[in-house]
C-alpha cells in the first residue's frame, strides 16, 4: 500500500485544521497577551459564530454563498457585541481579578451554551458550503472549500499582524500590553483597549466557528474542542506571543490531522491536554507565571 | 504604647500562668463554639430521617456525599487558597477505584471502599507533586488539563470503564456485612445512616485539621506564602499536605458515591463535577467548615428543582457562579463570619 | 566575653543583570552584639542581609551561621536554624488577628514537624508573652490589618521574637515610624538584645547611635568601614561617602 495519498490528504486536513485553530488561538492569545486573562468561554463565541452561520445558510434565500457572506459578516459583529457586553457587564466589575476572571468566564459558558440549546436545540445542523469546485490530485478530489479557508485564514492573520504593529489601534494595545499603569499615565483610554481587545479576541472565534460550519456539523456542545486546542496553541506557543501562536497552531494542527488519521481521536486528545500541562509544570517560566497571575 | 519591664526571672513564671491561661481560653472559646455548632448540625441531620420523605431522605444521602466532596475542595481552595479546576479527577478516581475492583475483583465493598481511599492518595500526592510546581492561573489550567486527561483515559478506555454508559454494579455487590451486621446498599435507610456516619467522621476529622496546627499553616499560606517561607516553613509541603489531603478525601467522597449508589461513568469525572464542587464551595463560603455543607444543600436543591422545569438549568449555575463571584465571593458562611462570626471558620 | 562568631561571609556577592548589588564582602558578626548596617542609598544593604537570611541566592560567596556553612540552604532552613528576618516592607497576615499572625512564627519554634511538639495552648501563650513582649498585649484580638503602621511593625518584630531566634535581621525598622515610636521601639530592639544578636539596616543615626555595639558601612556593594559607632564617626572616608551631607 503507498502511504503518499494518506500523508498528502492528512496534511491538507491539517493545515485546514491549524488555519482554523490559528484564528480562533489568536484570540484567546490576544486576550491573554494585552489583558492578562484567560477567557475559558472563547470555545462559546465559536460556537456561536458557528450557529450563527448555519442559520445564515439556511435562512437567507439564495445560493449558498449569500447566506455564506453574510454570515462571515454577521457572526463575529453579533458575537463581538456580546463579548463587548459580557466585558462591561462582568469582568470590568471584578476589576480582571485573574482568578475571577476564570470563574465568571466558565458562568459566561454555561450561560452561552444552554441559551443556544434553549434557542437551537440539540440537534447538530449541516450547512451547504459556498462553493463546490473540487480540485484533483492524482489520487482524490479535494474540496477547494478548505483551501480557501487556508487563504482567508493567512488573510485576516495578516490583517491582525499589520494592526497590531502599524495602526494607532495596535500602538494603543501594545502600551497596554506593555505596563496599564504607564499606558493609564499617559492617558490612554485602558478601559476601552481591554473591551476591544475581548470583543476583538471573540470575533476572531466567531469567524473560525463560520469558515467550520461547512465541514463540520454546528452544535451547542461544539466549543470545547477549539478552546481545549486553543489552550494548547497558546500555552505551548508561548502566551502573548503572535508568531509563536502561529507557529505552534501549524504544529498542533498538523500533528492532531495527521494524530487523528492515524490514532484515536480520543488518544489524541489526551496526548495534547497533557502536553499543556506538561509545558506548564516544567517550563514555569511561560508567560503564564509572569506578575500578577497569582492573585 | 507602654513596654512591661520584665525581669528574666519572672518571665518563666509569667509564661506558665499564661500556658495556664490560655488552655480554658482556647479549649473553651477559641473552638468550642464551632465544635458545639458542628455536633448540632449533626444531630440535625441525624434527626432530619425522620423527618423528610422517602425522596428527600435520598436526596439528603446524595448531598452528604457530595458535601465530603466539596469539604475535600474546600481544605484546597477554602483554607489553603488553591483553586483547582480539576477535583473531579479525584472524585472519579476513588469512584473508579472503589467501582472497579469490585465490579472485576469482586473485592467486598468495605475493602474497595479501603482501596480507593488508599489509591486517591498515592494518586493526588503524585499529581500535587507535578501540578503545585505552578500557581495562581497556571495552576487552574493544569488541574483543568490533568482532568480532562482524566476523562478523555475513562473514555478511551471505555472497554474497562464502561465510558459514558458507565457499568451498573452487580447485584452480590450491594451489600456486605461487618462485624456481624449486614449492610444493604439498595436500603434507603441503610445509605442515609451510612453516608451521615461517613460525613460525621470527616466533618470532626476536618474540624480538627482546620482549627489545629495543620489548618493554621494552610491559612498561612493562604494569606502570605512568602512570609510562612520567613518564618522557617517549607510551604511547597504545606501546599502538597493540602492538596494530598483534598484529593484523598474527594477520591473517599467518590468510591461512596460508586459503591452507595452500584454505578459508575465518565460523566463523574468530567469538567461538570469539578465546577460543581467549585460551585458548591463558593456559595457555602471557602474557608468555612460549614459551608460546603450548607452550599451543597442549597445548591442540589436548587439544581434539582430547576432542571425539573428546564434542560437548560444550567444557565442558573452560570449565572450563580458569576454572580456569587461578583458580589458574593466570601459566601454565605464567609459573609457571616465577616460581619458578624468570627469563629466560624 | 570572649567573642564567639555568628555569622561570618567570604567574598559573598550578588549581581542582577551586571549590576554588582553586593561585591564580595567579608563580614563577621559575633554573638550576642547589636550591629548596624549604614550606607547611602543603593549601597546594597537590603539586598546583603537577603542573602544572609536566603530569600536570594548568591552569586559567589559562602555564608557561614553558627559554626555551619548555610550557603546552599533555602530561606525556610536558615529560619529553623535561627536566622528570623523581618521584612522592610510591612509584611504580615492582614486578616488574621494579632495573636494568629505570631502563633504562625512560634509554631514553627515549639512544634516544627506536624506529629509531636507543643500543644496549641503552649503555642498560644508563647505568642501572647511575645506580643506582651513588644507592647502589643492588649491587642492580641485586633485584625492584624487593621492596626496602624507603627504596630504593624512592632508585629513584625513580635512575629521575629516569636521565633526565638538567635539572629535577628531588621531591615529599616523605624521607616514610617513618629518620633515616639522610635523611642519605644529603642527600647524593644535593647531588651530583644538580651536573647538575640541583631543586625539592623537603619538609616536614622540616632538610632544607630543609641542602638550600636559595632557599626558596619557599605557602599557600592563593598565593606567600606567598620568598627565603633565614635570610629566611624570619625571616619574620614565614611564621612566622604555618607555622613558628608547632614544626616
Amino acid at each position: 500500500m503507498d502511504i503518499a495519498p494518506y500523508l498528502l490528504l492528512a496534511t491538507l486536513e491539517g493545515l485546514v485544521q491549524a488555519s482554523v485553530l490559528m484564528l480562533t488561538a489568536l484570540g484567546l492569545s490576544l486576550v491573554f497577551g494585552v489583558m492578562r486573562v484567560v477567557n475559558v468561554a472563547h470555545g462559546e463565541f465559536f460556537m456561536v459564530g458557528a450557529l450563527i452561520a448555519w442559520a445564515c445558510g439556511v435562512y437567507i434565500p439564495g445560493p449558498p454563498a449569500v447566506g455564506f457572506v453574510i454570515g462571515l459578516v454577521v457572526a463575529p459583529l453579533f458575537v463581538g457585541g456580546l463579548a463587548w457586553f459580557a466585558d462591561w457587564a462582568v469582568l470590568k466589575r471584578i476589576n480582571y481579578n485573574p482568578e475571577g476572571t476564570i470563574v465568571s468566564t466558565i458562568g459566561m459558558l454555561y450561560i452561552i451554551q444552554q441559551f443556544a440549546l434553549l434557542t437551537f436545540g440539540p440537534d447538530a445542523r449541516a450547512v451547504d458550503a459556498p462553493f463546490y469546485y473540487t480540485i484533483r490530485t492524482p489520487w482524490f478530489g479535494y474540496s477547494s472549500y478548505k483551501l480557501f479557508i487556508i487563504v482567508i485564514a493567512l488573510a485576516l492573520v495578516a490583517g491582525l499582524w499589520f494592526m497590531l504593529r502599524r495602526s494607532k489601534v495596535g500602538l494603543l494595545m501594545r502600551a497596554t500590553q506593555f505596563d496599564k499603569e504607564t499606558a493609564q499615565n499617559f492617558g490612554i483610554p485602558v478601559d476601552k483597549v481591554y473591551s476591544a481587545v475581548f470583543a476583538i479576541g471573540a470575533m476572531l472565534a466567531a469567524i473560525g466557528g463560520v469558515l467550520v460550519v461547512p465541514n463540520q456539523q454546528a452544535h451547542y456542545l461544539m466549543g470545547t474542542d477549539p478552546l481545549l486546542l486553543s489552550f494548547v496553541v497558546v500555552i505551548v506557543g508561548g502566551l502573548g506571543s503572535i508568531p509563536g501562536t502561529i507557529a505552534a497552531a501549524v504544529l498542533i494542527g498538523l500533528s492532531d490531522g495527521l494524530l487523528s488519521v492515524f490514532f484515536s481521536p480520543t488518544l489524541a486528545k489526551i496526548v495534547s491536554t497533557l502536553l499543556v500541562a506538561i509545558v506548564l509544570v516544567f517550563k514555569p517560566q511561560g508567560l503564564f507565571s509572569g506578575k500578577g497571575a497569582r492573585a | 504604647m507602654s513596654l512591661h519591664s520584665t525581669e528574666i526571672s519572672s518571665v518563666k513564671a509569667a509564661k506558665a500562668a499564661e500556658a495556664e491561661k490560655g488552655k480554658d481560653r482556647f479549649m473553651i472559646i477559641h473552638n468550642g463554639r464551632l465544635f458545639a455548632l458542628s455536633l448540632a448540625t449533626l444531630s440535625v441531620l441525624f434527626v432530619l430521617q425522620f423527618a423528610l420523605s422517602d425522596y428527600l431522605v435520598l436526596a439528603l444521602t446524595r448531598i452528604l456525599i457530595m458535601s465530603i466532596f466539596a469539604m475535600g475542595y474546600n481544605m484546597l481552595m477554602g483554607y489553603t487558597g488553591l483553586l483547582s479546576l480539576g477535583h473531579a479527577m479525584f472524585f472519579g478516581f476513588g469512584l473508579y477505584a472503589a467501582g472497579l475492583s469490585s465490579y472485576y475483583f469482586g473485592t467486598s465493598l468495605p475493602v474497595s471502599f479501603v482501596i480507593a481511599i488508599a489509591t486517591s492518595l498515592v494518586f493526588s500526592f503524585i499529581i500535587g507533586l507535578l501540578a503545585l510546581r505552578t500557581e495562581g492561573v497556571s495552576f487552574m489550567i493544569v488541574t483543568l488539563m490533568f482532568a480532562q486527561a482524566a476523562y478523555l483515559a475513562t473514555l478511551y478506555f471505555s472497554k474497562i470503564t464502561g465510558g459514558d454508559q458507565g457499568l451498573t454494579l452487580p447485584t452480590d455487590a450491594r451489600s456486605f456485612s461487618l462485624l456481624g451486621a449486614n449492610f444493604d446498599m439498595t436500603s434507603d435507610v441503610v445509605r442515609f445512616n451510612l453516608a451521615f456516619g461517613i460525613f460525621a467522621v470527616v466533618l470532626i476529622f476536618f474540624f480538627f485539621v482546620t482549627q489545629g496546627p495543620l489548618g493554621r499553616l494552610f491559612t498561612a499560606v493562604r494569606e502570605n506564602e512568602p512570609r510562612t517561607q520567613m518564618l522557617g516553613f517549607d510551604t511547597y509541603r504545606v501546599r502538597l499536605a493540602a492538596f494530598t489531603l483534598s484529593g484523598t478525601v474527594c477520591g473517599l467522597a467518590g468510591a461512596l458515591y460508586a459503591l452507595m449508589f452500584g454505578y459508575i461513568g465518565s460523566a463523574f469525572a468530567g469538567f461538570h463535577y469539578s465546577i460543581e464542587a467549585l460551585l458548591f464551595t463558593l456559595v457555602g463560603g471557602p474557608g468555612t467548615l460549614l459551608g460546603p455543607l450548607l452550599g451543597t444543600g442549597i445548591m442540589t436543591m436548587l439544581i434539582d428543582r430547576l432542571s425539573g422545569i428546564t434542560t437548560a438549568y444550567l444557565i442558573i449555575i452560570g449565572i450563580i457562579l458569576i454572580v456569587v463571584n461578583m458580589w458574593f465571593p466570601k459566601g454565605i458562611l464567609g459573609t457571616i463570619r465577616e460581619r458578624w462570626v468570627p469563629w466560624l471558620k | 566575653m570572649a567573642e564567639v562568631t555568628l555569622l561570618e561571609t567570604r567574598g559573598l556577592a550578588r549581581h542582577f543583570d551586571g549590576l554588582k548589588a553586593v561585591d564580595g564582602v567579608d563580614f563577621t558578626l559575633n554573638v550576642g552584639e547589636i550591629r548596624a548596617i549604614i550606607g547611602p542609598n543603593g549601597a546594597g544593604k537590603s539586598t546583603f542581609v537577603s542573602l544572609l537570611s536566603g530569600r536570594i541566592p548568591p552569586s559567589a560567596g559562602q555564608v557561614f551561621f553558627d559554626g555551619k556553612d548555610v550557603t546552599n540552604l533555602p530561606a525556610f532552613k536558615r529560619v529553623r536554624l535561627g536566622i528570623a528576618y523581618t521584612f522592610q516592607i510591612t509584611n504580615i497576615y492582614p486578616s488574621l488577628t494579632v495573636l494568629e499572625n505570631i502563633e504562625i512564627a512560634v509554631q514553627n519554634r515549639l512544634k516544627p514537624s506536624l506529629f509531636g511538639g507543643a500543644s496549641e495552648a503552649q503555642i498560644q501563650s508563647e505568642a501572647a508573652l511575645a506580643a506582651q513582649a513588644v507592647g502589643l498585649g492588649d491587642r492580641i484580638g485586633d485584625t492584624a490589618g487593621n492596626l496602624a503602621y507603627g504596630h504593624q511593625r512592632l508585629l513584625e518584630v513580635a512575629m521575629g521574637l516569636g521565633l526565638e531566634p538567635k539572629l535577628l535581621i531588621l531591615d529599616e525598622p523605624t521607616q514610617g515610624l513618629s518620633d515616639a515610636e522610635i523611642k519605644n521601639f529603642i527600647e524593644v530592639v535593647k531588651r530583644v538584645n538580651e536573647a538575640a544578636t541583631v543586625l539592623i539596616i537603619e538609616h536614622n543615626m540616632d538610632v544607630v547611635l543609641a542602638l550600636a555595639d559595632r557599626i558596619t558601612v557599605l557602599e557600592r556593594g563593598r565593606l567600606l568601614a567598620e568598627g565603633t559607632p565614635d570610629e566611624i564617626v570619625e571616619n574620614v572616608a565614611v564621612q566622604a561617602a555618607y555622613l558628608g551631607e547632614p544626616a
